[in-house]
């Protein structure tokens, strides 16, 4: 692809035997927002560190901008991190730690100025010049290594688990600036975290990894709506998974026989090889695409009786676990709560219906 | 973790007896030397009939002694001063790179520490001797070094261990170079360390005695004139007089080190949440 601004080209990175990135292979488009996700230990900072230039690929290369920067070290590169823990020089003010960057490139004094109180004024810092790091609260720290990065003018901007140390009412609020602040200053921006509603809310595509290995790279809805994989289903929201076996293939569906639903319709996804007839596969189902009615299903989707097992009343929806007969383990279905008079509608040993309609389905490869 | 503290009326009365014993014989012989200081009298005998202060105004009757004094700062000076620089070197290669026979290095460095200063200044007379390298004051001062490196280390690796990491690597990041990362970042966030293992080095080369009197030229440090003058119980008291003024100058020095190393360090409490 030549739209691609970085390429991570068949990257590998081991420490003695052991593999933290394993033959990760993707482009990132100039000017995006691009999320590494995953479980801890799954090799985010690792991929991080070796775009930065703090680790070198096993095998592979990374290009910037075009370039192989193999070789070449941090201090060389286009790029400028935020770190997990700020690294706020302590024996430093404000001031001096957003020109630090600058003073090596020895602008003259006025420009330096200039563009070090811009930086405040963007972060809301002004007159806050002369604090020190310990002075500074949590939100502070975070938007003063933002702005000592973004001061350099980078091409990229990587992002370390940025939010990770902030209270949620505090991540919340700087999801939106940091948001808005990408939208402004129009650079890449590449950012690492372990937390699925963070990437999504604030990511133009998301690379979700795990155990070194990127397993699937898409935008947030695809990454909800077409899930490759069970385990990305399984790490992006919830999702029941039910066992099936292909009967045929009709255009752009599946027929498949699923355990307890009987005969289904499921949406063929773009790579559908892994569904041949006569396979075995997954067929996914999250719980707000289902609902639970009495009598008969809603209108044009099909329905499966069963009994109302555990209810949970979460304010907004409500959570219930259905058994169904044939099926292995209980279902689960969460249902708005948008009518006042449904209010706890279904109570445990109720008998129902589960209504779905065909393309609330996702077909998945069996693992 | 912690146990409820008991208080101290609880504890056996044993214990606090024994420990003021303790520190009774630990420091009481000390304070014979600025006791007889004061004492007009040349015997060191109680009871003290007279004080005075007239040793102290003798002090600098005595060019001899002055001068041990001045070799001896010289010679504490460029030990202190390699030492350091050695120990930094150490420390920076021991807490910042992987390489191979890191343990056996750092054991090494410190061995000095544990074998006997009489073999070590033996070894160094003979290896001088030898290679034909005159004795004087800087042969002193070397084998200072040797001693002094290990505690500059310690000192050092301690500091450079105990913090983040990243913040050099965020220097680093910002485009600045190795040896500018260290002293816009490294130097300033180490530089309690570096003056407290300056001090201690100090000390320890200015009252040495062993390897200096196997080291000596022509020229002697305060210790060693010390021990010379011991044969003329006459001329002793105005050492006496300046062994005083070192005890409380160096007891300030090492105070202030202390302080330096645990209250000046700036910043590098782990710095989390809002
Ligand atoms: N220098 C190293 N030497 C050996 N193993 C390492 C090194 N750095 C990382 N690892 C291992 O590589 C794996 C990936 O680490 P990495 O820090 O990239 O994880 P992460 O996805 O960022 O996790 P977290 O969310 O916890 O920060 C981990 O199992 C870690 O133990
Ligand atoms: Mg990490």
């Amino acid at each position: 692809m030549t739209t691609d601004y970085i390429r991570v080209e068949h990257v590998t990175k081991r420490f003695g035997s052991f593999r933290a990135v394993d033959d990760a292979d993707f482009g990132i488009r100039q000017g995006e927002f691009f999320s590494l996700l995953g479980p801890s230990g799954c090799g985010k900072t690792t991929l991080l560190r070796m775009i930065a230039g703090f680790e070198f690929p096993t095998e592979g290369e990374i290009y910037i901008d075009g370039q192989p920067v193999t070789g070449v070290p941090a201090n060389k590169r286009p790029t400028n991190m935020v770190f997990q823990s700020y690294a706020i020089f302590p024996h430093l003010n404000v001031y001096d730690n957003i020109a630090y960057g600058l003073r090596k490139q020895r602008l003259p004094k006025a420009e330096l100025d200039k563009r070090v109180q811009d930086a405040l004024a963007m972060i809301k810092l002004s007159g806050f010049e002369d604090r020190k790091s310990d002075q500074m609260s949590g939100g502070q720290r975070q938007r003063i290594a933002l702005a000592r990065a973004l001061v350099n003018r980078p091409k990229v901007l990587l992002l370390d688990e940025p939010l990770g140390a902030l209270d949620k009412k505090l991540r919340e609020q700087m999801q939106f600036e940091l948001r808005q602040l990408q939208k402004t200053v129009g650079i890449t921006f590449i950012f690492v975290t372990h937390d699925q509603e963070e990437a999504l809310s604030l990511s133009d595509r998301i690379a979700v990894m795990q155990k070194g290995q990127v397993l699937q790279i898409a935008s947030p809805r695809e990454l909800y709506e077409s899930p490759n994989c069970r385990e990305v289903a399984d790490f992006i929201g919830t999702m029941n998974f039910l066992k099936g076996l292909v009967k045929a293939i009709d255009g752009k569906t599946a027929v498949v026989d699923v355990e307890g639903l009987g005969l289904v319709n499921a949406p063929l996804p773009e790579d559908y090889s892994f569904a041949p007839v006569g396979a075995e596969v997954l067929v996914g189902a999250r719980p707000e695409k289902l609902d639970v009615v009495r009598g008969a299903p809603h209108p044009g989707e099909k329905g499966v009786k069963g009994d109302i097992g555990a209810c949970a009343y979460l304010g907004d929806r409500n959570h219930y676990q259905v058994t169904i007969e044939g099926l292995g383990h209980q279902l689960m279905v969460a249902t708005e709560q948008g009518d006042r008079s449904t209010l706890a509608s279904f109570s445990p040993g109720e008998q129902v219906t589960v209504s779905w309609g065909d393309n609330s389905l996702v077909l998945l490869p069996k693992t | 973790m912690s146990r409820p503290l008991k208080k101290v009326g609880e504890r056996s009365v044993g214990i606090t007896i024994f420990a003021f014993a303790y520190l009774f014989f630990l420091y009481a012989p000390m304070l014979v030397l600025p006791l007889f200081s004061f004492a007009d009298q040349t015997i060191f005998r109680f009871p003290i009939e007279k004080f005075s202060t007239k040793w102290y105004e003798e002090i600098v009757e005595r060019p001899e002694m002055l001068r041990a004094l001045w070799n001896s700062l010289q010679v504490g000076l460029v030990a202190s001063l390699s030492a350091t620089l050695l120990g930094l070197l150490a420390a920076k290669a021991i807490t910042r790179y992987a390489m191979p026979g890191k343990t056996l290095a750092l054991g090494l460095i410190s061995l000095p520490l544990f074998i006997p200063e009489v073999l070590l200044g033996l070894a160094l007379l003979i290896i001088l001797n030898v290679v034909g390298i005159p004795l004087s004051l800087m042969t002193i001062a070397a084998g200072h070094v040797m001693l002094c490196t290990p505690f500059a280390m310690a000192v050092l690796v301690a500091r450079m261990d105990g913090f983040d990491k990243s913040l050099e690597e965020a220097s680093l990041d910002l485009g600045e170079s190795g040896w500018m990362t260290f002293w816009r970042v490294t130097f300033p966030l180490i530089a309690p360390a570096v003056v407290s293992s300056l001090l201690l080095t100090f000390i320890v080369s200015f009252d040495e005695f062993l390897l200096a009197f196997f080291l000596q030229g022509n020229e002697m440090t305060l210790p060693l004139y010390i021990w010379g003058q011991l044969r003329f119980p006459s001329n002793f008291p105005p050492v006496l007089a300046l062994g005083t003024c070192i005890l409380v100058a160096s007891c300030a020095l090492v105070v202030f080190a202390e302080w330096l190393r645990q209250v000046g360090t700036p910043g590098d409490k782990p710095q989390v949440g809002v």
